[in-house]
């Protein structure tokens, strides 16, 4: 096994083995499983109640029956009881739990229903149930005394048809669209948090092997270069292995839970175009190497674990923006200055697919965007090297940009800086 | 397989950290790097290392240069401990040791017989911050000779060990000299690199001020040191001729004379005063000609 090898499995292996991993994995899981069933748990804590409501009919019986009806046939959870007491009787049995509420039906000067409802709580979802029941009723006389039909009803409720259309997505169908602004929602989210947490993680890694010396004997048997991809690879199987455990995860929950199912089937995967799927790896990827490079050049610049976070700021910054933006961008995709961000390598893995995904813009921008990208990954890993061996070497004062400059000519064969300060002895 | 220094130089932007630094440093011997702190013995060992670039000259070994490939050969215990303070002890020395191209079962075996050597066989499986400065710098040590490198720097070996560990590392060294290590060592306790060494480079501000092997120096150095032992007062030897030093001693006095001969008119003085219990002219201390030359005095 070669060096560089060797690196990458020791950096995923003590990783993989550290209990921040598993723990935040063990979280992960966890948030998984109870977003997947959601619906249950909402359900358990509210639905299994049943809601006994008194009705006191002062309409004669006639807005009473119609409406027992017309809440049991969409709500099986409230149960309306007609009651022979008074007003006093009803209000303490509220306030004593035996009810849960009490209902006033009446009819109005116009003979339509009018009710009032009284409960120990504002419980509106209640109230609101009760009201649609009632609204049906009303709807009933009114159209008996209109002397409707049920399908002339029926009709006169049935809901407009209205379809958008945008005419400038080419070739992707409404499933299409729907599928990639998904998709979108889902690498931006995924990139933001895999930078804050693997980007840091690289860094934070790179420090702690500063600070504690094991640099100098490191960067003695390994070339800079090859420890930083170690190191960047090593963390990028690391998260590569989270993900995986929650998509997991996720398809796991979901196996036990058809509601939810079928509510992401609405999101048509299957039919995405196979090319959205591709360019949403690629710019995951590239965005990754991006700020992992970019991660290990800080971290080697600090000399304290303690400055790391001061050092990863900007990087910090450059994620939250990217991510502002094109959260932005998601309801006004072709607004100018989303155009510029996207060729911006910092922000071109979000905004670029973002905009591959909703306008569906042409190919060449896309390749321009992912060259872009290439581009400044390998600027960056040039850099980075000089800077990490150098940065390396470096101790004292340290958080301060000011250090990359040094960094960068301390390796220099023949260094032409007046800066005294972080010699190295 | 001599490490060769050549016209070596090192500036970082207006500070010259090490100046025309030429040594031959012969295989198979113990090489003692003397200086104060920011003398440029770390920037040094650095640039042997190729940790760091030369402004100027050349580093050879075995006439070739070092790099990557020779890094299998070579050890380094750097001045400051340099292990990861989470990794279990076997972890990591294994792993650096496979970094320098050792296979696993070969380290795993090597570890223990050192472990075994330096009585810590218990420290295997400790995590290195559970451990104590002392034993932590064993483990360095260990973690510089696992694989058995031809070429071994130690910056600063002894610091923060008490005397029993420093005498179980000074043999360990000697051991490996014998078994054909060449070993570059820095220290500012005289001492130790008296004890140790045969050739040695005291460097101030980056240059050397004096080079060669240890019984060279101290011949040339010319002046001797003569201690006295007796019962009666000795500071009349203040301004005997020959005399440029003079010290009081629980016992008697310490002098340090121009030549070797300057011994003989004093111990003349001596006869007829009183009860002389000791009187010997030595060769002086690397510690008395290091405060000569670089005139400072370390500890």
């Amino acid at each position: 096994m070669n060096k560089f090898w060797m690196m990458l499995v020791h950096t995923y292996g003590t990783k993989l083995k550290t209990k921040s991993f598993i723990v935040t994995t063990i979280i992960l899981v966890a948030a998984i499983f109870l977003m997947a069933n959601i619906n249950k748990i909402i359900s358990y804590f509210d639905g299994h109640e049943v809601k006994h409501i008194a009705v006191l009919d002062e309409s004669n019986g006639v807005i009473f029956a119609p409406l027992k009806t017309s809440l049991a046939a969409v709500d099986k959870d409230i149960k309306l009881e007609k009651s022979g007491d008074d007003e006093t009787a009803l209000k303490k049995q509220v306030s004593e739990g035996k009810l849960d509420g009490y209902l006033v039906l009446s009819l109005d000067e116009r003979h339509l229903p009018k009710a009032v409802y009284r409960s120990e709580s504002s419980d509106s979802n209640t109230a609101d149930r009760l009201k649609n029941a009632l609204q049906t009723v009303k709807g009933q006389m009114v159209a008996g005394k209109l002397q409707l039909t049920s399908d002339k009803l029926a009709l006169l409720n049935s809901p407009v048809s209205f379809e958008k259309v945008p005419l400038d997505r080419k070739a992707q169908s409404k499933e299409q669209q729907g599928a990639a602004s998904a998709l979108v929602y889902v690498l931006l989210i995924a990139i933001y948090m895999s930078v804050l947490m693997y980007a840091n993680m690289i860094a934070t890694e790179v420090a702690v092997e500063k600070s504690s010396r094991v640099m100098e004997i490191l960067i003695s048997s390994v070339s800079p270069i090859k420890q930083m991809f170690a190191k960047i690879l090593g963390v990028g199987l690391l998260g590569l292995t989270q993900i995986i455990i929650a998509i997991a995860a996720g398809v796991l929950a979901l196996q036990t839970n058809s509601e939810v199912l079928s509510f992401i089937k609405h999101f048509h995967i299957s039919s995405m175009a196979a090319s959205t799927i591709g360019y949403a790896i690629v710019f995951f990827l590239l965005g990754y190497f991006l700020y992992a490079t970019l991660a290990a050049l800080l971290g080697s610049l600090v000399s304290r674990v303690e400055d790391i976070q001061q050092m990863v700021l900007p990087m910090t910054f450059l994620v939250v923006i990217g991510f502002m933006v094109s959260m932005y961008g998601m309801n006004q995709p072709d607004a100018a200055f989303v155009t510029v961000a996207s060729y911006i390598p910092f922000f071109t893995p979000m905004i670029m697919f973002m905009r591959y995904g909703l306008l569906g813009i042409p190919t060449w921008e896309v390749l321009v965007g992912i060259a872009i990208m290439i581009v400044s990954i390998i600027i960056l890993a040039v850099m980075g090297a000089r800077i990490y061996r150098g940065g390396v070497l470096m101790y004292g004062t340290s958080s301060s940009l000011k250090n990359i400059k040094t960094a960068f000519l301390l390796t220099k064969k023949e260094p032409t800086s007046e800066r005294k300060k972080n010699i190295p002895f | 397989m001599s490490l060769k220094l050549e016209n070596v130089t090192k500036r970082f932007g207006s500070l010259t950290a090490v100046n025309q630094l030429s040594l031959e440093i012969p295989s198979n011997e113990i090489f003692g790097f003397l200086g104060a702190n920011g003398a440029g013995k770390t920037t040094t060992f650095r640039m042997i290392l190729g940790l760091l670039d030369l402004s100027n000259g050349s580093i050879l070994w075995d006439g070739r240069p070092i790099n990557y490939e020779t890094s299998p050969y070579i050890g380094y215990l750097p001045e400051e401990r340099g292990l990861y303070p989470k990794l279990k002890v076997k972890d990591q020395v294994v792993y650096l040791a496979r970094l320098r191209g050792m296979d696993k079962q070969n380290a795993e075996k090597e570890l223990k017989k050192w472990l075994d050597r330096f009585q810590v066989p218990q420290y295997e499986m400790k995590k290195v911050e559970e451990l104590s400065k002392g034993n932590q710098q064993k483990i360095q040590f260990i973690t510089a000779v696992l694989h058995k490198p031809k070429l071994l720097i130690l910056d600063e070996p002894f610091s923060g060990l008490d005397p029993v560990n420093v005498e179980l590392l000074k043999e360990a060294v000697l051991d490996l000299k014998n078994s054909g290590t060449t070993i570059v060592f820095s220290s500012h306790r005289m001492e130790h690199v008296e004890e140790l060494c045969e050739h040695v480079c005291i460097m101030q501000k980056g240059s050397p001020v004096l080079s060669g092997s240890l019984r060279e120096i101290k011949r040339s150095f010319g002046k001797k040191n003569i201690s006295i032992a007796a019962d009666f007062s000795l500071d009349y030897l203040k301004e005997f001729p020959g005399v440029l030093k003079w010290k009081k001693t629980s016992e008697g006095a310490l002098l340090q004379v121009e030549t070797e001969e300057a011994g003989q008119p004093i111990l003349e003085s001596l006869i007829g005063k009183g009860f002389v219990r000791k009187f010997s002219i030595d060769e002086p201390s690397l510690n008395d000609i290091f405060i000569e030359k670089v005139g400072l005095s370390y500890e």
